[in-house]
């Protein structure tokens, strides 16, 4: 067991599931079940193999577990697979939250089912890749890959205006990723190495910290997205396929926050340090601005990705407030944000898929034929409030207090975020769900089917589990994030004494 | 074990009636979650007599853990109880008043067909409530804090086709949130201070606070809070004002009451338990948890008798011209967690605390009773519509008197004649006094005159409703029924603790058992000499609440009962005054014009101009339109005739040939 290569597996599994599908031929009905029974079967099978790695995973080590290296390119450039308590956790959210996008689209996409479901498996490939990558390259190969799938899934199955928003996607991201590269290059040439483990511990000067940070910076701002490059999100959103909206927010927002930590944080600490006041500026825009921006919305998906960018505020700030409860509270918030927020859009997807479509005014008083429906969305709706008991709290709470240690107007300014998101979050709620029925069109909706409960009432249940319980993430992230902390504040110090010794 | 179950049956019957409450039908899931409750009510009498009236068990707090929560760096705090006498207190004040309320709300939602759900939110806001006073942090006391803010909002949206309903639930959870805002912060605060957010901690590590010790440290910065570099004493009173920010929210005090009238939009059972007996004193209940910290902070505590004096003159003004029975109760519960809150700002926490325990009694008493007495008239709230109602629902009369004389505080002073309120509310009064700050004295003039409209608006409610003759229709006069016994009951149950529970407990609360009752619960500084002080005060001031008692009470029996055309005439002469106290001091309209209209259009504002027309027309779409512009331009150049290409490709050969000529020759 322990010389098995879990990492590739759990990566290149889903490529199982397409090269079968690249076999299924889809016509009528019987190909149509063909093509869902293998996606499903793939993702779920994909996620049970996963758990091994949490179940292998050694909370006390507070290094890389599981590691894979060939020697790839002959260039020095490797095949380097781990994880740590940082990234472990994403990869099984990833996996988990593949099935549900699945049984999302059971219904749903009509034309070219057979390339929808290839593009989320490579989409589940390259993302996973991302996590489990220690060598830069690798992971700059699987960072920019993710952009592909993603891109025709909102292109070819979006709404209405998915050629505008799947370019938007495209331009903003691309901006970033070239400067990215150039950074890579950079760190190449001063460390002559690409592995992840030795640029870690390698200490790259002050100087150049700066220009790498803010290159790096600019990718994975945009993925995240911060204030002021966020408007690509809501209309990526609003386009995308229910399914895409889940992995959009799930996942690939939270490829931003992983590599803050990973690569920001961990390896330029002193240009972190020195742009920390900037990033909890935008961040604390991020949650002001954005929520009320979200207030204002008449469409559910964009409400809901508005409130999205507010509570990845949350995240970076947490992030660079570069403390335990600061990074603890940020890996939640990012794990519990792809719970709720992909749970949020099923939600949307499942009133979406009845009436077609997502403006607010449409609905109102749905608490009457659709009360289980009801139920799930309020339970959702608090998490996403922040309400203690569902995990929405812990990571919110955890980053306020991790940034109040380190600025506390910082953390006034976040707090307003509790006003403003119970704001916007209860005002949609009363609108889609109270109230009498009175909309003619309304009449006839169902309450939700059985395919609907399976994919929304885990996701509910672990909402509230990990609210009450949210010890197993604690106990993974613990060791790796104390190790990042302290090497942290050991390059401050350094720094510092060395600019003693200078004056 | 006892402690779990108090705690956890609730949420057990929660569980049972809201998942399977469509089942097992609604008459199983009324008896379920009451017959839970009965059992809880029981074990924590069980409970009080255990702890709080036993003798010389010495100082022990008993500790409870349950599970584990959230451990992250030195930030540590897990799921426990802390039982001590002041939990024990809430809990019999919480469970006795939901008891009784599940029991009414049998008979009071009788024709409701949704009472499965009702009855799942009751017990679900036992169980948050439950959890807030066993808290053993302040996590988990937030963790009760927002749960019990979620069953008020559930509750008072329960008729969720009002649209009305609707927004007072949201208005209710929204303002709560203001509160919180500053209790999220006033916590991070004291895990900054303190290094720790659970109680034991902060209680050990506040003694090093203390003013007297370490003279040497005293001018050191411990903490720089929002700009201000503060040292350990100036710390702790900003940190208490965070706190007291939440309290004030959770308990509607001045500034942040105005959800409070509105949450009236709920079924009056849940006003009763909600809105007058339990949620809305977690507030006092936190600065009561908290003393040993208040304590130490002067500055605070002052800040927390001027809201509180404020809250109780206030409440009271907008009280004496409501016409809506049930908004005439709430705004009184406002002016009497003012009373509250005077009580915790002058160090007399045993006061605050003893106040809360009656005012659960007699308040719940008169919403019950207001309950019947909608229940009598067909659901008809304006006190306008009633009147002469005293011979049909004979009960509920009596029940409703013996409650207004608890609230107006009938006893005669020096002796211990009284009704429950008459002990709690003059302590306070008395204690205002004798406190000699200058706040103090503002306080207590304020709380004189806050008795005397608390007399004339309980006296004009009491007038209005049972007096007279009917102004209701004679198709509903024709229908006025007294409650049936399920109603009955309650009401009787808590007769007896509004005539009883001043008289019984006062010794204990605030007086010769004090220190063997509360075994160190509640903090104060050995220089904190209310508890002596007041019994000291001059004649004079132990007789002015009851004169401000009788002046009430007689100004409201001339008014609607001897010569019943003067509130008119009042009314009509001082339209401004009338108008500004109906209205509310009008801070809904103010509020809804600074906070929610400017929202609204400060959000509009950046989602238009921000978003679409700055960031987006630079950003993405400018660089695309300028890509396209360039794309135009080269287009343009590719023409279709050969002879243009031609034309252009000798220029190009010339230049090339001119090119290579010209570097040769260098």
């Amino acid at each position: 067991m322990t010389d098995w290569p879990i990492l590739s597996t759990v990566t290149f599994l889903p490529l199982v599931g397409v090269l079968l599908l690249l076999l299924t031929r889809e016509d009528g009905p019987f190909g149509r079940r063909n093509i869902l029974n293998v996606s499903l079967l793939t993702t779920v099978f994909t996620f049970v193999v996963s758990l091994f790695i949490w179940i292998g995973f050694d909370n006390s080590n507070p290094g890389f577990q599981m590691v894979e290296k060939h020697s790839w390119l002959g260039t020095g450039i490797s095949y380097h697979l781990g994880v740590d308590g940082i990234s472990m956790l994403f990869v099984i959210l990833t996996t988990f939250l593949m099935p549900f996008c699945v049984l999302a689209s059971w219904d749903s996409i009509q034309k070219r089912l057979k390339e929808y479901m290839i593009a989320f498996l490579l989409l589940e490939v390259v993302m996973v890749g991302v996590f489990v990558s220690l060598d830069i390259v690798l992971f700059y190969v699987f960072f920019e890959a993710t952009l592909v799938p993603m891109f025709i899934i909102i292109g070819v199955w979006g709404g209405k205006d998915r050629v505008y928003a799947s370019y938007k996607f495209f331009l903003y991201t691309l901006l970033g990723s070239v400067l990215m590269m150039l950074a890579i290059m950079a760190m190449y040439w001063q460390a002559g190495t690409t592995d992840i483990t030795e640029l870690l511990k390698f200490g790259f000067p002050a100087g150049m910290q700066t220009w790498l940070w803010l290159a790096f910076f600019a990718s994975f701002a945009v993925k995240m997205p911060m204030w002021p490059v966020h408007t690509w999100l809501p209309d990526a959103h609003v386009q995308a396929p229910t399914a895409g909206s889940v992995i959009l927010a799930g996942v690939m927002l939270k490829l931003g926050g992983y590599g803050f930590i990973r690569f920001s944080l961990a390896m330029f600490p002193l240009a972190s340090e020195h742009f920390a006041p900037f990033v909890f500026g935008l961040s604390v825009l991020a949650i002001i601005y954005t929520s009320l921006v979200a207030l204002m919305q008449e469409d559910i998906k964009k409400l809901i990705a508005y409130s999205s960018v507010a509570h990845m505020g949350y995240v970076t700030m947490g992030i660079f407030a570069a403390n335990q409860q600061g990074l603890q509270g940020a890996i939640f918030q990012m794990l519990s944000h792809g719970i709720v927020s992909g749970a949020l859009f099923l939600c949307v997807g499942v009133i979406y898929d009845r009436l077609h479509t997502r403006d607010i005014a449409a609905y109102g008083g749905l608490v009457n034929n659709m009360p289980k429906y009801a139920v799930a969305f309020m339970i959702l709706t608090m998490a996403n409030v922040g309400l203690p008991g569902t995990s929405g709290f812990v990571g919110e709470f955890l980053t306020i207090i991790g940034i109040f240690r380190v600025n506390t107007w910082v953390a006034l300014f976040a707090a307003t975020g509790v006003i403003l998101s119970a704001s916007y979050a209860l005002w949609l709620y009363r609108r889609v769900i109270f109230g009498a029925l009175e909309k003619e069109s309304l009449k006839g909706l169902l309450d939700l089917n059985t395919r609907e409960k399976i994919i929304l009432y885990p996701l509910v249940a672990l909402t509230i589990f990990f609210g009450v319980y949210p010890a197993p993430v604690f106990d993974a992230t613990a060791a790796s994030v104390d190790l990042l902390v302290n090497n942290y504040s050991a390059a401050l110090q350094a720094a510092e004494k060395l600019a003693l010794v200078v004056h | 074990m006892i402690y779990k179950a108090i705690v956890f049956l609730p949420l057990i019957g929660f569980l049972i009636a809201g998942l399977f409450g469509r089942s097992i039908g609604a008459k199983a899931s009324e008896y379920v979650t009451s017959g839970l409750m009965i059992v809880v009510a029981i074990l924590s009498w069980i409970v009080f007599f255990d702890v709080a009236m036993a003798h010389g068990s010495g100082h022990d707090v008993i500790k409870v853990s349950v599970l584990r929560w959230v451990q992250s760096g030195g930030l540590d705090f897990e799921w426990a109880f802390r039982i001590d006498t002041l939990t024990a207190v809430m809990f019999v004040v919480v469970n006795t008043v939901s008891t009784l309320v599940h029991l009414y709300s049998i008979g009071y939602m009788h024709h409701d067909p949704h009472r499965p759900r009702f009855f799942a939110y009751l017990s679900l806001f036992t169980f948050a409530m439950l959890m807030l006073v066993t808290s053993d942090n302040l996590a988990q006391m937030f963790f009760g804090w927002e749960g019990v803010g979620l069953a008020s909002y559930l509750l008072i949206g329960f008729w969720y086709k009002k649209p009305s309903a609707s927004a007072a639930a949201m208005k209710a959870f929204i303002v709560n949130r203001v509160g919180d805002f500053g209790f999220v912060l006033g916590i991070s605060g004291i895990f900054v201070l303190f290094g720790s957010i659970n109680f034991e901690t902060i209680f050990a590590t506040a003694q090093s606070y203390l003013p007297a010790e370490g003279a040497a440290d005293a001018g050191q910065v411990v903490i720089n809070l929002f700009g201000m570099h503060l040292d350990k004493g100036h710390a702790l009173t900003g940190i208490c004002l965070l706190l007291f920010m939440g309290a004030m929210g959770k308990s509607a005090q001045f500034l942040l009451h105005t959800w409070l009238p509105d949450a009236m939009e709920g079924p009056t059972p849940v006003s009763a338990l909600i809105h007058a007996a339990t949620m809305v004193t977690a507030g006092v209940f936190l600065v009561a948890r908290m003393s040993p910290v208040f304590e130490l902070s002067p500055d605070a505590l002052t800040v927390v008798t001027l809201i509180g004096a404020i809250t109780a003159f206030f409440a009271a003004t907008v009280g004496l011209v409501q016409n809506d029975i049930k908004r005439v109760i709430a705004y009184s519960t406002c002016s009497q967690l003012g009373y509250m809150f005077v009580a915790l700002g002058l160090g007399a926490y045993g006061a605050a605390v003893f106040h809360l325990f009656t005012h659960a009694f007699f308040k719940a008493l008169l919403f019950l009773g207001a309950g019947s007495v909608i229940h009598a008239v067909d659901g008809e709230q304006d006190m306008r519509y009633m009147g002469g109602l005293r011979k049909h629902i004979p009960y509920t009369f009596w029940a409703m008197t013996i409650g207004t004389l608890a609230l107006t505080g009938v006893g005669i002073p020096g002796t211990m004649l009284g009704f429950a309120g008459f002990f709690s509310k003059d302590v306070i009064i008395e204690s205002a006094y004798a406190s000699h700050t200058g706040v103090a004295s503002f306080a207590f003039t304020l709380l004189v005159i806050a008795a005397l409209f608390t007399s004339f608006y309980s006296w004009r409610l009491a007038f209005l409703t049972f007096f007279g003759k009917p102004r209701a229709s004679s198709d509903v006069m024709h229908h006025v029924h007294e409650s049936p016994m399920i109603m009955l009951f309650p009401l009787a149950v808590l007769t007896v603790g509004a005539i009883f529970a001043g008289v019984v407990f006062e010794g204990y609360f605030f007086g010769h058992h004090y220190a063997e009752f509360w075994k160190g619960a509640l903090f104060t500084l050995p220089d904190n000499q209310i508890l002596e002080e007041f019994h000291h005060v001059p004649l004079w001031v132990k007789w002015s609440p009851f004169a401000a008692m009788l002046t009430g009470f007689v100004t409201a029996w001339y008014m609607y009962i001897k010569s019943p055309s003067t509130p008119k005439r009042l009314a009509e002469n001082h339209r401004v005054l009338y108008q500004f106290l109906l209205n509310k001091w009008y801070f809904d309209e103010l509020y809804d014009f600074l906070f929610v209209r400017s929202a609204k259009a400060l959000g509009r504002f950046l989602w238009k101009k921000g978003d679409v027309a700055v960031i987006d027309a630079y950003g993405p779409n400018g660089i695309a339109a300028r890509v396209a512009d360039i794309t135009r331009g080269v287009v343009r150049l590719q023409s279709g005739y050969l002879y243009h290409y031609a034309f252009a490709m000798l220029i190009g050969v010339a230049a090339l040939v001119t090119w290579m000529m010209l570097g040769s020759a260098l």
